[in-house]
């Protein structure tokens, strides 16, 4: 697996540029990894929507179901796609350094 | 990530083969048709040998230094053990009755992916090896050694298939391609050449009973979701159970219909059910998944996982066991739980609560299909049903691999969505029931990676659903099976843009009359029911 410098520190990613290690993840990490994804700054509205999945992910070890991401944050799922143009599993979720879910989804 | 070629580009589709002969054209690994490796992690979470970091594109695969031994040692052992094996080993006569029956082989115009070919990858190994033969005229009676290039020919060709089995339907012997493609990626595994969408859902279902890897408060977590959206639409509270012993019924489902959109309306409308009929009933958040990514990978890890339900069952106390819309689980519960596993005296032979019916079909594995259980509700008139609730779907239903094929689950399904819905349309005869196309991502192959590969496979199905679509205007696509409701909304986006994909049981919780519930304005995704903006306006 590949080893790239994100945020300053040498991370594991997978093929699609995921963290490995969750517990490596930081806000310097965060700016790194929405780099690759195309977005310049992460505004308010991204934290937002970053901070919600990380405090899930560190609780429940997995992302929330996107409804619930919809609903806690107040944003519909158009208003995440314009934040996070490849949507909120291989956008938001990267970003914030969580796994990809796998099985029937 | 490989991009995606266009509709139109890639409705392009060549089905003339290449000048050079099938076994002198070498597989090119192309991003977008296929899956990535395993990683080490997985493999060693659950014992599989050769755990490594490799990908296929690279020229060395880091086998073990005797993998071919390995290989061929394998399959002389699976040849003894499995007399299917063998037998599909040496009847097919290349008829070719199955060739233009495979999704990938019309989607992709690639001749090796005519399951007759598919299946003469292995086999011409198996000629080279286990008949005398192959063993004196190799080439000429079609044997061939096994080399480097030809692993990664099976490596490439046995990850696109779907183990769906319609070829399987035509053939005049009935070869069983997915148990060929099952064996073969057993073969695979021994060497470490397996696919990380596959060894994942596997590796965390060994270890928290589902493929998501969801943890007991996970599950719980997102169950409690659905409740409370289940309350806002109809105004009451739903009190499932988790992990209860004593429940008379054990109920499970796939993972993704607890997790995934839009499975989790589909979960909705369990839960609403399993209310209205007072069902005593108990979820558990270790039994919690009803998929079994094992039967994509090895009959051994299909048996483990499978282990699990019964191992549950038994634990709690249940009578029987209710199984949610589930695609290759049916495979594994009804053709081959009861000599794997089974059979499971513990547990009694299902009858429903409610009707008295009991479910002979059942009798042995004890686990019973919700449409079954659902439809025998509907036929003894115990829901009370508003199908209007439904007028806003033109819904048409697509017939899930192996609840079709697999177990011959056909009206059941048709007969709830007839009775809950106003407006059914079929698709064409040749591509529903028995025959019934592929959604092109089953098998273990629903990772994003493998995208093009998957709009190619699922090219068929989604071109009956476009007929229904212009014809009748078929707003809605109605499956019983969660890898289904996972990708057929990416392959109709692509391919039918304008139709959406549902369970059957979304659309029994959006029908079914609660008693005491608050006049429901929306469906259960929470769009306006027909009829109802207007009134909002009056």
């Amino acid at each position: 697996m590949a080893l790239v410098n994100l945020g300053g520190i040498e991370i594991e990613v997978d093929e699609d540029g995921f963290i490995q290690d969750p517990d490596k993840w930081n806000e310097a990490v965060a700016k790194a990894l929405a780099q690759t994804e195309g977005i310049e700054d992460l505004t308010p509205d991204h934290w937002k929507v970053i901070n919600y999945l990380r405090q899930y992910y560190l609780e429940f070890g997995i992302a929330p179901m996107i409804r619930k991401l919809c609903k806690e944050t107040g944003f519909s799922l158009k208003q995440i796609y314009d934040l996070f143009p490849s949507g909120p599993a291989k956008g938001a979720c990267k970003i914030a350094g969580l796994p990809k879910p796998t099985g029937c989804v | 990530m490989a991009s995606v070629p266009k509709p139109d580009e890639l409705a392009k589709i060549d089905h003339k083969p290449p000048k050079t002969g099938w076994m002198d054209t070498p597989v090119k690994f192309r991003r977008g048709t296929w899956l990535y490796a395993a990683k080490p992690k997985y493999l060693e979470a659950i014992g599989f040998p050769n755990p490594r970091e490799w990908s296929p594109e690279d020229e060395d695969w880091k086998l073990p230094p005797n993998w071919k031994e390995i290989i061929l040692e394998g399959l002389r052992e699976r040849l003894g053990r499995f007399r299917s094996l063998q037998l599909f080993m040496d009847t097919c006569v290349r008829c070719g009755a199955c060739a233009d029956k495979c999704h990938f082989f019309i989607g992709s115009g690639d001749p090796k992916n005519m399951p007759v070919l598919r299946a003469e990858l292995l086999r011409s190994v198996y000629r080279r090896d286990f008949t005398a033969a192959g063993k004196i005229m190799g080439k000429l009676v079609g044997a061939r050694d096994l080399t480097v290039d030809v692993l990664k020919e099976w490596f490439y060709y046995f990850y696109q298939c779907t183990q769906c089995r319609r070829c399987s339907l035509f053939c005049p012997f009935g070869i069983d391609t997915a148990e060929i493609t099952l064996l073969t990626r057993e073969l695979l595994n021994l060497v470490g050449c397996n696919v990380d969408w596959v060894m994942g859902p596997v590796a965390n279902c060994y270890r928290t009973g589902n493929h998501l890897g969801l943890e007991p408060h996970a599950y719980r977590d997102m169950v409690e979701f659905c409740v409370d959206e289940i309350e806002n639409v109809t105004g009451i509270r739903v009190e499932p159970t988790f992990n209860r012993k004593g429940a008379e019924i054990l109920f499970i489902t796939p993972s993704g219909d607890v997790f995934a959109d839009p499975g989790i309306y589909t979960m909705m409308g369990y839960l609403i059910l399993f209310h209205e009929i007072g069902l005593d009933y108990t979820l558990s958040t270790y039994a919690s998944e009803g998929g079994n990514f094992g039967s994509f990978t090895s009959h051994e890890m299909m048996k483990r996982l499978n282990a699990k339900m019964y191992a549950e069952a038994k634990r709690l106390g249940v009578k029987w066991i209710l199984g949610g819309e589930c695609g290759h689980m049916w495979r594994v519960i009804h053709q081959y739980m009861d000599t794997m596993n089974g059979p499971a005296d513990f547990l009694e032979e299902p009858v429903s609560p409610i009707t008295g019916t009991k479910f002979e079909n059942a009798k042995s594995t004890k686990m019973v299909h919700i449409c079954e259980f659902t439809a025998d509700l509907i036929k003894h008139g115990k829901l009370k049903l508003d199908p209007r609730r439904n007028d806003h779907l033109k819904v048409t239903f697509h017939d899930s691999c192996n609840p079709s094929r697999a177990m011959g689950l056909l009206e059941e399904p048709r007969y709830i969505i007839k009775n809950v819905c106003n407006h059914f349309y079929e698709m064409p005869e040749n591509t529903i029931r028995e025959q019934t196309f592929c959604c092109g991502s089953g098998g273990g192959l629903n990772a994003d990676e493998n995208m093009e590969m998957r709009l190619r496979g699922g090219f068929p199905r989604a071109n009956a659903v476009k007929y229904v679509h212009e014809k009748y205007g078929v707003n809605m696509l109605a499956c019983i099976c969660a890898i289904d409701r996972a990708v057929l909304p990416p392959l109709m986006e692509y391919w039918v843009p304008g139709v959406r994909v549902t369970g059957v049981h979304e659309l029994v919780g959006n029908a079914l009359v609660m008693e005491g519930e608050q006049e429901r304005t929306t469906d259960l995704r929470g769009n306006p029911l027909l009829g109802m903006d207007d009134d909002k306006n009056a």
